[in-house]
């Protein structure tokens, strides 16, 4: 693997534009860092969550006295033990803490009680002595049903999350060339490694409690978790456990109210941590899709209008699936200039499993469709994958089908050509080892039957939240005696913040020491690492805080040196006036002062769509373009993906080892959702809660990555710098669709593409 | 744990080369369980309990497993080698200052049994090709990496060990 991009101009180590050191890198080599799932406490007991079997019954009865009588056990709650709301939600309250008494459980896998006891294996024996009593119901699983009315009402609340078209420009035109198709995407899982965990330790007044728990949003649980538990949000101090990936699974609410309501009922501290079939129930999936798409050209293939019909299956409960619904059909176009276009999306309610946030947020499901329609465009016209790309690049200024003005650096043309020169992979050798060809070590393939293809995806994904949301950040910077110390709510999930927050540091103040204050919910929200938004958000907090302290510390050095304050710069670890040149180390002129700011930092005002899906809703976009080159087995349906060529729209590069590792992991988790990685539903049921059924890109399974990083300095971004988290993972899954379509001719509408879909 | 399911008798297991007496057990407990709950290791993590992602990987005589399959009584008299015992007084190996420098650490809840297995892999073959440490490592899930990052910290070592 290769990474090319500009060398960067900061010398100094740690500084940005540099590899600084992860100041958790050292105990993650060693064992030593403590994940959410690691957090103990004296006298602590183990909780457990009994779930709902069926996907859609009323609960008729619950009798856990059995359970009581189980030596070890602490105690029991259900739904009658909720204080406050009895409902949660991102952005509607209307998912249940518990299924309660005469009300009804929505999917198979909803909570219905805890337990706290002495040992995990107590807690398993008294989960197995609840009685629940349900009478089952014939479940909603096809969301198409919703859209039409023939589903019954299955919650209060209705069974449509969100429906919302755009329309814009001449609905009349006809294309010299049209193309269409209806797209499938799968539902897939974030499969972070370290499973839901957290450790709820009540005060030992009785009132409040502390909750370690591994999340993206400490504020926005702590204000879900007050409201369940009816506690005002100052006497909930939330910690962020250690975050073992995130990917979009931990921004709704799992286990962390049952933790603190089994630790106020016990008295004593609490810790639930899932396994990995409870995570498969526990968390939010991402949605799967059906999307029609017809794309109308002239005969240059030039898009002259798109039309679109997007279907996206929410589950049971609401959590994200109307923002989700907008990221998808805002991004209808692709990066590609369009003036007219008609789109309509529905996001519903059914009695499948809960979906919401993961990495690409809608962006990727609307990115297969419009990228397989550009591949069809593009053989319609009989125009290369690259050529009808590049006669249809997005430019900055250009409109969009929302009427926004794209006013974000948009280097699209830029991102093809550069992937474009990236050179294609050896071919395939008729003496080459197993482990290179489709199958692997199974050695099921035969050189004979394997065909290459090549294929491409070129995406563009927001950043930030949408639709007029104010999703601020608050850093806290103090210097003390030439101690710098910076402070946010900000969860590292293992993206890297933590090390980028040093890096802002040590640039702006000029220091090499940066100590970081717990991760916690005593200073101001940061917003959720979501949507590829705290390298911008936080960063730009941390960046406000330090310059404060900056002014403070310019100040107090222009009075006690006698320097002139507007002259005062600062160059490696020195306090210099530019014109007289005199120089004073930070750490002289920081020495007995104390310096303290708190920031927050907004984005510019966003707008709700109208009813026409008109308005600007989107802060700002980044862009990218991958090639993908695979081999496949057409008699055994087996893909081989041999390189993934890419260039990716990042802005400044604040550390390129950590930029490189983003692209590389989202990668591979769009070569997951390519070709391996599905949730299996089944009436309503999860056929393959485990990593032995659903599976996962290993070492093996990794293709070769090529980048280039094209940095061009976003002016609206505090650092100049993009967010990189999500656009990796975007365009890649229809670069490797289009690259087994070339190969095998066939249309492959679906993904993840099986064996059979190639084969049979 | 109630009374009719605990172990009455003791046992002990040698990991990092003590001895350590495990009491009042129950006697399903994995390896896995055992050395994180009642031994104060935590390094070895759990994310599958099935054998197939490797975040538990720890070395028993010899022998790479998971150790969330390991039926902890079934370990006795066997020498474990865990995480925690690599590196000297706190010093980094080789392998662990790779994966810093590499960028093979992100979330990090891999990164214990990746290391083990790299240790494990290098001791054992220490010219591996690029194939073969794909191979071996394939064992072991990382979610964040896409694993270039990880193949880039081994090569590091191996050229490194080459040249001194």
């Amino acid at each position: 693997m290769t990474i090319t991009h500009p060398t960067s101009t900061s010398t100094r180590i740690g500084t940005l534009g540099t590899n600084a050191h992860r100041p958790d890198g050292v105990a993650k080599v060693q064992g030593g860092f403590a994940f959410s799932s690691d957090m103990w406490s004296d006298n602590m007991l183990w909780g457990g969550t009994l779930r709902s079997p069926h996907p859609y019954a009323k609960i008729i009865s619950i009798d856990y006295s059995a359970a009581l009588e189980i030596r070890g056990v602490a105690c029991v709650v259900t739904a009658q033990d909720v204080p406050g709301n009895p409902y949660y939600g991102l952005i509607m309250s209307d998912q249940p803490v518990f299924a309660a008494i005469g009300e009804y459980v929505r999917y198979s896998g909803e909570p219905v009680a805890a337990v706290a006891a002495d040992h995990p294996e107590t807690c398993k024996r008294a989960l197995a002595a609840i009685k629940v009593v349900y009478e089952i119901l014939t479940p909603v699983t096809h969301p198409e049903d919703c859209v039409s009315g023939f589903a019954p009402q299955i919650h209060p609340e209705g069974n449509i999350y969100r429906h919302q078209r755009i329309i814009t420009g001449d609905q009349s035109i006809v294309g010299d060339v049209i193309v269409e198709g209806t797209y499938e995407i799968g539902m897939q899982d974030q499969a972070f490694l370290g499973l839901e965990s957290a450790l709820a330790i009540p005060d030992s007044g009785g009132e409040g409690l502390e909750l370690y728990v591994a999340t993206q949003w400490l504020h926005e649980d702590r204000k879900q978790i007050a409201a369940c538990l009816n506690i005002p949000e100052e006497k909930i101090r939330l910690v962020l456990g250690g975050v073992g990936g995130a990917f979009g699974a931990r921004e709704d609410i799992s286990l962390q109210v049952h933790t603190c309501l089994l630790a106020l009922k016990s008295g004593r501290p609490v810790r639930i941590s899932y396994g990995r079939e409870e995570s498969f129930y526990g968390h939010v999936h991402r949605h799967p899709a059906t999307i029609w798409m017809r794309h109308h050209a002239d005969d240059n293939g030039k898009i002259l209008k798109i039309e679109s019909r997007m279907l996206f299956d929410g589950g049971a409960y609401c959590s994200t699936s109307p923002a989700v619904l907008i990221n998808a059909i805002t991004h209808t176009q692709g990066p590609y200039k369009c003036d007219n276009a008609s789109v309509e999306g529905w996001a519903v309610r059914t009695n499948n499993p809960p979906c919401g946030a993961m990495r690409g947020f809608g962006v990727v499901q609307a990115c297969f469709a419009h990228e397989s329609q550009m591949e069809k465009l593009g053989v319609a016209l009989g125009l290369s994958p690259v050529e009808i790309r590049l006669r249809n690049v997005m430019e900055t200024g250009d409109r969009l089908i929302t009427g926004q003005i794209m006013d974000s650096v948009a280097p699209v043309e830029q991102c093809i050509r550069e992937t474009d020169a990236i050179a294609m992979p050896e071919p395939l050798l008729p003496n080459a080892d197993i482990r290179q060809i489709p199958g692997g070590t199974g050695l099921t393939a035969q050189v004979g039957n394997i065909v290459r293809g090549v294929g491409w995806g070129v995406s563009m994904k927001n950043l930030m939240y949408s639709e007029g949301f104010d999703d601020y950040s608050t850093a806290r910077c103090r210097m003390t005696d030439g101690v710098v110390s910076v402070k946010f709510a900000t969860s590292e999930v293992g993206q890297g913040f933590t090390m980028l927050a040093q890096q802002i540091a040590r640039t702006i103040l000029g220091v090499d020491e940066v100590l970081l204050d717990t991760i916690d919910t005593q200073v101001g929200s940061a917003g959720s690492t979501s949507a590829s938004r705290q390298t911008w958000m936080s960063g730009g907090a941390v960046k406000a805080a330090c310059e404060k302290v900056l002014e403070d510390l310019f100040d107090h050095a222009a009075l006690t040196f006698e320097l002139t304050r507007d002259q005062l710069r600062i160059e490696e670890t020195d306090i210099v006036d530019i014109l007289s040149g005199r120089r004073i180390a930070v750490s002289e002129a920081s020495k007995g002062i104390n310096l303290d700011r708190t920031e927050e930092y907004h984005h510019p005002p966003t707008q709700d769509l109208d009813e026409n899906g008109q308005g600007n809703c989107h802060v700002a976009f980044a862009f990218v373009a991958h090639r993908a080159v695979v081999d496949v087995d057409i008699e055994l349906g087996l893909v081989k993906v041999v390189q993934i060529a890419t260039a990716q729209d990042v802005g400044r590069v604040l550390n390129p080892i950590s930029v490189q590792g983003q692209v590389e992991g989202g990668i591979a988790q769009g070569l997951g959702l390519a070709v391996m990685e599905e949730i299996i539903v089944k009436d309503g049921k999860v056929r393959n809660p485990s990593f032995t059924d659903y599976l996962l890109p290993t070492f093996l399974d990794a293709p070769l990555v090529e980048m280039v990083l094209i940095e061009e300095f976003e002016p609206k971004s505090p650092l100049g710098a993009k967010g990189v988290g999500e656009p990796p993972c975007i365009s890649v899954t229809p670069a490797i669709a289009n690259a087994i379509r070339n190969a095998t001719g066939r249309e492959l509408l679906r993904v993840p593409i099986r064996p059979y879909d190639i084969c049979l | 744990m109630s009374s009719e399911t605990l172990g009455n008798e003791m046992y002990t297991l040698r990991v990092n080369g003590q001895d350590h007496q495990v009491k009042d057990a129950w006697i399903g407990e994995s390896l896995l369980y055992v050395l994180r709950e009642r031994l104060g290791l935590p390094g070895a993590k759990g994310a599958c309990e099935q054998g197939e992602c490797g975040s538990c990987t720890v070395v028993m005589d010899s022998q790479a497993v998971c150790s969330c399959l390991v039926l902890a009584a079934a370990a006795i008299e066997t020498e474990i080698h865990t995480v925690e015992g690599l590196g000297v007084d706190g010093s980094l190996t080789d392998i662990q200052q790779a994966f810093l420098a590499a960028g093979g650490v992100q979330c990090g809840f891999c990164t214990p049994g990746f290391i083990v297995a790299v240790h494990h892999l290098l001791e054992n073959n220490s010219q591996p090709s690029d194939d073969e440490v794909r191979e071996s490592l394939s064992g072991n899930i990382c979610r964040c990496t896409g694993y270039g990052r990880i193949l880039e910290a081994v090569k590091i070592v191996i050229s490194q060990r080459n040249e001194s």
